[in-house]
């Protein structure tokens, strides 16, 4: 069920080559070898300090690599990121406070000079495939933590982005919250057809959430072994919350968490 | 709600009791009921000097509001004028009402209401500059990496973050200033100048050993203080509606 690396593809959503990332005496990522394909789901799953979120930051170019190189979509991560191809959800939503909710969806457009009209429009269709559309007039403070995330997803879709990097979105939230956003975000991530890099800390959501998970060590960062995650649902036309939660109780999903489990815990020795 | 009242009025039934009982003489202490006699006395010459005062007070709230964000804005921008301008801000802090009052009256001559009006701009761009330059320091994290991922230009970031950001700590600089522009706007009128106003009364009663009157002008002096923190206090929950406590 696992195996190292993978074959490079010509035109992918994400390719790491030799990724190394030090801070002053600390090397956080060593050695880092990864390709996304277009409209994968990976996870990046490891303990604290194994350089999940640094590696997105990598990829973000919200972090510059000390070696290696990082292309986005064919480009290099910086330009990636000046031409707005990615978007990017973090733990805490970083909603601006003063805004309603949909001025801050439409946010990216705003500062890439997008006219209010076309803005506006975008900002609806999107608060629609959220499920938040009657809160397009509320201001961040009235919504509840997951609501807010919902929000944040939002507002990292504007751009048409074929790529989503999400830093344990769903980390502030409850339970039942939690896999109700996960079953959405499958949802989002299909209707949007882009790829999703997903850092979590959770065995069951990575696992649930995506077509590969990446497993990682601290000190020095680095992956370890790349553990094949759900496969039924991944493809099927149309996967609603609950299949999702049908997913959760196959002997298939059962086997994918050990796995990685295990490959955590090899990691460890 | 009942219990300061309460407490209010019992203060001031001990004060009147403890003044007749002990026959504290006028210059030490008059009794309320004298001051409030008085107050009503004179109530049409309250109204009209409180319309002086706090009229410069306002007008110096509104300069010393306006130099102080602009000062703040600017040393945000650029760590050259950071470095010029606290120094000088804090230097002035440090300088005492009673100080600047007489100065600028002799600078700007006795026959306009200019000297206090700059007395109060002064002590008023001290508490804005300070909340405003803080304000603007203030990014969270997240909104910072949200930004760059954005691919924003420092401009971008200081329009949708870092102005929008600063507009509680501002508010709240105005709101703590409010009341001090009345105070300052009182004492410089100690120092001589057109008499027109609260602090020109309070003095003049003084001196002529009419203490009940200059407390009387105190009292209304205290109540233009306080209307004045009530409506920096409005201006803050209005502006700042909408956004989490």
């Amino acid at each position: 069920m696992s195996e190292l690396a993978s074959a490079k593809s010509a035109r992918s959503a994400v390719e790491l080559d030799g990724v190394d990332k030090r801070f002053g005496d600390v090397l956080a990522l060593s050695g880092i070898e990864l390709t996304l394909d277009d409209g994968e789901f990976v996870s990046l799953i490891g303990p604290s300090g194994c350089g999940k979120s640094t590696l997105l930051r990598v990829v973000a170019d919200l972090e510059q690599p000390t070696a290696g190189t990082v292309q986005v979509g064919g480009k290099p991560a910086r330009q990636a990121r000046l031409d707005q191809d990615y978007g990017i959800a973090f733990q805490q939503s970083g909603l601006l406070e003063w805004r309603t909710v949909a001025e801050n969806v439409e946010l990216p457009l705003h500062v890439h000079g997008v006219g209010k009209a076309e803005r506006r429009a975008r900002a609806a269709e999107l608060l629609e495939l959220v499920g938040l559309a009657d809160f397009a007039g509320s201001r961040p403070a009235q919504l509840s933590g997951g609501m807010q995330q919902r929000v944040a997803i939002a507002r990292a879709l504007a751009p048409q982005p074929k790529l989503l990097l999400m830093d344990e979105p769903f980390g502030a939230l409850d339970e039942m919250t939690r896999e109700r956003m996960q079953a959405e975000l499958l949802r989002i991530a299909r209707e949007s057809g882009a790829a999703v890099l997903f850092v979590t800390h959770s065995i069951p959501e990575a696992v649930v959430l995506s077509d590969r998970v990446v497993v990682m060590t601290p000190r020095p960062g680095r992956i370890t072994e790349v553990v094949d995650g759900r496969r039924p649902g991944r493809d099927a036309a149309e996967l609603e919350p609950d299949d999702v939660e049908d997913v959760r109780e196959t002997a298939a999903f059962f086997a994918a968490v050990t796995a990685v489990r295990e490959a955590l815990r090899k990691g460890h020795q | 709600m009942v219990a300061p009242l309460a407490l209010g009025l019992l203060v001031l039934v001990v004060w009147h009791l403890v003044v007749v009982a002990f026959a504290v003489p006028a210059f030490l202490l008059p009794t309320p009921l004298a001051i409030a006699q008085q107050f009503v006395a004179q109530f049409p010459v309250i109204l009209s000097t409180a319309a002086v005062t706090g009229g410069n007070a306002l007008v110096g709230l509104i300069a010393g509001f306006l130099i102080g964000l602009v000062l703040a804005v600017l040393a945000a921008s650029s760590r050259l004028i950071a470095e010029l301008t606290t120094p000088v801000v804090l230097a002035a802090s440090a300088i005492p009402i009673v100080a600047l009052a007489p100065v600028f009256t002799i600078m700007f001559g006795s026959t306009t209401e200019i000297a206090r009006q700059l007395v109060v701009t002064v002590v008023v761009i001290v508490p804005v500059f300070v909340s405003a330059a803080r304000g603007l320091r203030a990014v969270a994290p997240v909104h910072g990496d949200l930004m760059t991922s954005l691919a924003a230009t420092p401009w971008q970031r200081a329009r949708f973050v870092r102005l929008p950001g600063a507009v509680p700590y501002v508010m709240t600089g105005l709101r703590l200033a409010a009341p001090a522009a009345v105070i300052a706007s009182v004492v410089a009128e100690y120092f001589g100048g057109l008499q027109n106003g609260l602090g020109s009364r309070i003095t003049s009663a003084a001196a002529n050993t009419a203490y009940a009157r200059a407390w009387a002008f105190v009292v209304a002096s205290i109540v233009l203080g306080l209307l004045f923190h009530l409506g920096g206090t409005l201006v803050e929950r209005l502006v700042t509606r909408g956004r989490p406590a």
